[in-house]
């Protein structure tokens, strides 16, 4: 399998600024599909895709498996729980057994970050990261580019990335993207979660989300996590809000077109105040439109035939 | 690879009065013209629909609905030539139920494309009637699929290509045919 891509989507880190618009350029039609009355079209008839969520997820699974039927693949949905691993079986072994089964794609959540990779490495089916631990999420950043290129030209735009990014995949995707697309990048959070050395990535960082506000053209509102409070990342999630919160009062001072994204799902009240969520500036809901979109494009393109039969073929194409 | 050989089968003028007749025939095997759309299938034959529908515009003094229809999604060979990185836009102007749609493409060769482009149609509706109409029919079916107005019959061979080239998109109108050389595209 080959196409535009390689065989796998692993991390935006690995692609080129020219596979990344690829993607986003392959997304813009898929848009229109399903705003159909009949959404689906058979480009994968007969693709069989896996969906392996080790992790909890609700809008990445959602989002990949309508993406998948409305390309007409056959997809089987396995959640940790309830399958073989809580019997110990290895991510290889389960992967392989479903591989002997004869199918096309795994789309793969894990909590372990190199998971994708780790797999991709070992089995002939193109695995699509759907989120390994802290390292990356591909289709997320991917969705977050498209959306701010919905509204303004991604190059030049500048974006700042506020709250957990110690933690988050989401930003790890967003950074190589966004850098790789031309946008300047900060990131704005409690010193104990922002990573140590982020500036070497050509990323600068603010202390106070007020300075953040006022750079930027573009915030991305990470989810804060509760476990992180109990493991004494910041003293209380009321404290976080008082200060990092992204709030109307603090939004005031913001450029017009400010955008707000949120990879959800979102805590209320804890890293941003509702009336923001719902608010003017919020594109929160087209990003979950377009995550749909950009699914679809990336199982697209990885899906493609073999590039040695292209040239055999044009004789058959049509003119 | 062969030298080629290049023929102008269609001049600017020529093409301007194929598609008036084309128009014409359309128009005579339309029984109720108020029903008419017309689909042009990506890439130029979305400029051709553009065009008749002018020509209609100028005899029967109506609008005629114009649509899009772009078949990638559709096509039998992925497999086979690989993604098509960049996918056209569909969009359809009316409801199809009751209408009279018309399948407008540059060239019919196999017929793959307009098969593509009747399962998509079934995908936004059912009309009354579906007609194809091509400026150039090439011969060299693959599928039981025959145009009914067709603009010029060119008979070639596999190894042939025929360029259409349309001012919109090329700067230029013409229809030529590329003699031998390497198995066209």
């Amino acid at each position: 399998m080959s196409g535009a891509l390689g065989k796998d989507l692993l991390g935006l880190e690995y692609l080129t600024a020219d596979q990344i618009r690829r993607i986003l350029d392959t997304a813009e039609p898929f848009k229109e599909i399903s705003e159909r009355a009949i959404k689906k079209v058979p480009v994968l008839r007969g693709k069989t895709i896996v969906n392996l969520f080790f992790e909890a997820s609700t809008r990445t699974r959602i989002s990949f498996e309508f993406a998948e039927k409305r390309l007409s693949a056959d997809t089987v949905n396995v959640a940790a729980s309830g399958s073989s691993v809580t019997k110990g079986e290895t991510l290889v072994d389960t992967a392989r057994n479903l591989e002997a089964m004869r199918i096309d794609m795994v789309v793969m959540r894990h909590m372990s970050s190199g998971a994708a990779k780790f797999l991709a490495d070992r089995i002939e089916s193109s695995v699509i990261n759907a989120g390994d631990g802290k390292h990356e999420h591909p289709t997320q950043g991917l969705l977050d580019l498209l959306t701010i290129r919905d509204h303004r030209p991604i190059e030049g735009t500048k974006v700042c990335i506020v709250g957990d990014v110690l933690h988050s995949r989401v930003a790890r995707s967003n950074i190589w993207g966004l850098l790789k697309l031309g946008a300047e990048v900060a990131v704005c959070g409690p010193r104990s979660l922002l990573p140590l050395g982020i500036e070497e990535l050509g990323v600068c960082c603010f202390r106070r989300v007020e300075e953040a506000i006022e750079w930027a053209d573009v915030l991305n509102v990470l989810r804060l996590q509760l476990e992180r409070m109990e493991a004494g990342y910041i003293p209380s999630l009321r404290e976080y809000y008082r200060v990092f919160g992204v709030t109307v009062e603090r939004l005031e001072k913001a450029p017009r077109d400010l955008l707000i994204l949120h990879p959800g799902p979102m805590n209320r009240g804890v890293e941003i105040d509702s009336r923001v969520a719902d608010g003017p500036h919020s594109v929160i809901l087209g990003q979950v439109t377009n995550g749909v979109a950009v699914r679809m494009a990336v199982l697209y393109l990885l899906a493609g035939g073999n590039p040695d039969l292209a040239e055999a073929a044009k004789g058959g194409a049509d003119r | 690879m062969l030298p080629t050989e290049r023929q102008l089968l269609l001049d600017e003028g020529a093409i301007a009065r194929t598609l008036d007749r084309m128009a014409q025939d359309i128009l005579s095997q339309t029984p109720d013209p108020s029903r008419l759309v017309l689909i042009g299938v990506q890439r130029r034959g979305v400029e051709l629909a553009a065009r008749l529908a002018r020509v209609l515009a100028r005899t029967s003094g109506a609008e005629v609905p114009r649509g899009a229809l772009d078949i990638t999604l559709y096509r039998d060979d992925l497999e086979v030539v690989g993604p098509r990185p960049l996918v056209g836009e569909t969009h359809l102007p009316v409801a199809l139920e009751g209408h009279h749609a018309w399948i407008v493409d540059d060239v019919l060769f196999s017929g793959r494309t307009v098969r593509a482009a009747l399962d998509e149609l079934a995908d936004f509706g059912r009309p009354a009637r579906i007609g194809l109409a091509v400026l150039v029919d090439r011969g060299g079916r693959e599928l039981p699929i025959q145009a009914d107005v067709v603009g010029e019959r060119v008979p070639t061979s596999p190894g042939d290509r025929v360029d259409v080239f349309v001012r919109e998109l090329d700067g230029r109108d013409a229809v030529e045919v590329v003699r031998g050389g390497r198995a066209g595209s």
